[in-house]
């Protein structure tokens, strides 16, 4: 297992620690669900989400009634760097 | 007492014990003085007036902290309170302050707090379980008569167990997620602790039912709970899955739980065999489901919008990467890897399709088994409260930790771990029924019954007088 790929994927930035940490728990962890493969599922569906079947019933349209967003100010409160309205970031390219 | 005194002395047993404990990460004593003030001056007949609440600090809270017991979410205040807290609200509670966690609830011993271990009232050495240590201990000490949780895998059930009180996992779609922090949207529920069945009654009455923003909440009747929790359990028929008793139980708890049987026994229930040849699956499909909606989910830390951000990155991925190490812990980090993983191309189908699959087989042996059943009983832990330290060199052995517990997620359907006696070395156990969807007036009915019948009789160590 490719650790360090993995991290890429997830943007983690590991340690050489980390990885050294990381790759015999995540494989003995693979290993252990890996169990799973004794299992024939051919022919079964999977379930998709976690609804009952009262929550699969369920109508979850909201009325289409206008309220207050969240506004602006409040959106950029807890922003780590926010400028004239908008979210700061480092240069993306 | 006024409500103001009532919530004062709540208050200061909170900051007394915080030191020995390390429940609370935030004790709100102007917020929590202030509704008491104002409830005091308003007269409306409220069924929780007054009475204290602790939140679990990955709950939103209007104004208050919600960490998650991350640095990555050091000193966030949501712009909302949560569906759960603001009907708390509404019916008079007082929420006197977030308790901690493991980190983004990934943990079941509260070691993995980016704030510091939660220590067992009952053995100071010990965990109190996880995710919602913070959460049982601030009711098993003695603090407040309930508090918030939740769970994913057993995060309500399990430290209850460890730490001698009630903890009530609801049916999938009980309680609004709405505020809820994510970790796995499919698993995810609110739970609740209380010194006693009536408590947790009392809250989830109150917390129940559909909410607009919450689509997975269901459109089912909320019942009186409370009307139903002394009803007679004469015939009541309550399943035993034997072969869970085998391979990996601690005897202590094993004889706990088999008294258990036998009290519910006496007590004029019937108790028959049930088969639950999926379960023993149950972690497997749970850490791949689970880190797979994690590693979704943790997406959005990326130091843009809220929380933590690390410093000198020269560019955006740079800056994404650098927060995220430096911001997440090793739990975290290693579940949203293990999630990234069984999503990545090529091995979906293996990990995760797989996974799905093997979910809708424990959820059928468990609509099969309520045919012939009212409830299941099962140990709600394989073993008491563990040292500090024990396990957590050792994530696997960690995650068995909840091979009771995880299977109800996994279904959707609703538990609860009930004190049911002590090991050796006086360290609680509980014992764990599970019921049908939307079922939880007949498990508070039967955990209600079972500790007046034959309470615990002791208290933790550390208790707030």
């Amino acid at each position: 297992m490719d650790v360090r790929k993995i991290a890429t994927l997830a943007h983690l930035e590991i340690t050489d620690e980390e990885v050294a940490l990381y790759t015999p728990q995540m494989a003995s962890i693979v290993a252990y669900v890996e169990q799973l493969n004794e299992l024939d599922t051919e022919n079964i569906e999977p379930m998709l989400g976690g609804l009952t079947a009262e929550g699969e019933a369920t109508d979850t349209r909201r009325a289409d009634v206008p309220h207050e967003s969240l506004g602006q100010k409040n959106a950029l409160k807890e922003a780590p760097s926010a400028v004239e309205g908008h979210f700061q970031v480092p240069k993306v390219l | 007492m006024t409500i103001r005194e009532k919530i004062e002395k709540t208050l200061d047993n909170a900051e007394k014990l915080n030191g020995e404990l390390n429940s609370f990460l935030s004790i709100e004593r102007d917020y929590a003085t202030k509704r008491a003030d104002e409830l005091e001056n308003d007269s409306e007949e409220k069924s929780l007036r007054g009475v204290a609440i602790a939140v679990k600090d990955n709950i939103c809270t209007k104004d208050l902290q919600t960490t998650c017991g991350s640095y990555i979410l050091n000193n966030y205040k949501a712009h909302y309170d949560a569906t759960a807290v603001k009907k708390l609200n509404d019916a008079g509670a007082v929420i006197v302050g977030k308790t901690n966690m493991d980190e983004f609830a990934m943990g079941s011993s509260n070691e993995s707090s980016a704030f510091g271990t939660v220590k067992n009232p009952w053995d100071r050495t010990r965990v109190p379980g996880g995710s919602s240590g913070g959460s049982a201990v601030a009711v098993a000490s003695g603090v407040v008569r309930a508090s918030l949780g939740s769970e994913t895998g057993g995060s309500v059930r399990q430290p209850a167990s460890l730490c001698g009180i009630v903890g009530l996992k609801p049916t999938y779609g009980r309680i609004s997620r709405f505020g809820l922090v994510a970790f796995a949207s499919s698993l995810d529920q609110i739970g609740i602790f209380g010194q006693t069945s009536k408590d947790a009654a009392d809250v989830l009455g109150v917390t129940a039912g559909r909410d607009a923003n919450d689509s997975t909440t269901a459109d089912v009747a909320v019942p009186d709970y409370a009307a139903t929790l002394d009803n007679d359990i004469k015939g009541k028929k309550i399943g035993v899955p034997r072969a869970l008793f085998g391979e990996g139980l601690d005897d202590e708890i094993r004889h706990a739980v088999e008294k258990s049987i036998d009290n519910y026994k006496s007590l004029g229930a019937e108790i028959v065999d049930v088969e639950l040849p999926y379960a023993k699956y149950g972690i497997a499909v749970y850490y791949i489901i689970a880190t797979a909606e994690a590693s979704s989910n943790l997406a959005r830390f990326d130091g843009v919008r809220y929380g933590f951000r690390a410093e000198d990155a020269h560019e955006l991925r740079e800056m994404y990467r650098k927060t995220r190490e430096e911001g997440f812990g090793a739990e975290v980090k290693r579940r949203i890897m293990l999630g990234t993983y069984v999503l990545s191309s090529g091995y979906y189908d293996a990990y995760y399709s797989k996974a799905q699959k093997v979910r809708a087989l424990v959820k059928k042996d468990y609509e099969k088994a309520f045919n012939t059943c009212d409830a299941i009983l099962t140990p709600t832990s394989p073993s008491v409260a563990f040292k500090i330290g024990e396990k957590s060199d050792d994530p696997l052995a960690m995650y068995l930790s909840d091979i009771y517990t995880v299977s109800a997620n996994l279904a959707g359907i609703p538990g609860i771990s009930v004190p049911c006696g002590l090991s050796s070395e006086g360290l609680p156990i509980g014992t764990q029924l599970l019921g049908n969807f939307w079922s939880e007036d007949v498990l508070l009915n039967l955990a209600n019954i079972y500790e007046k019948e034959f309470p615990l009789g002791a208290k933790p160590k550390i208790f707030a007088e």
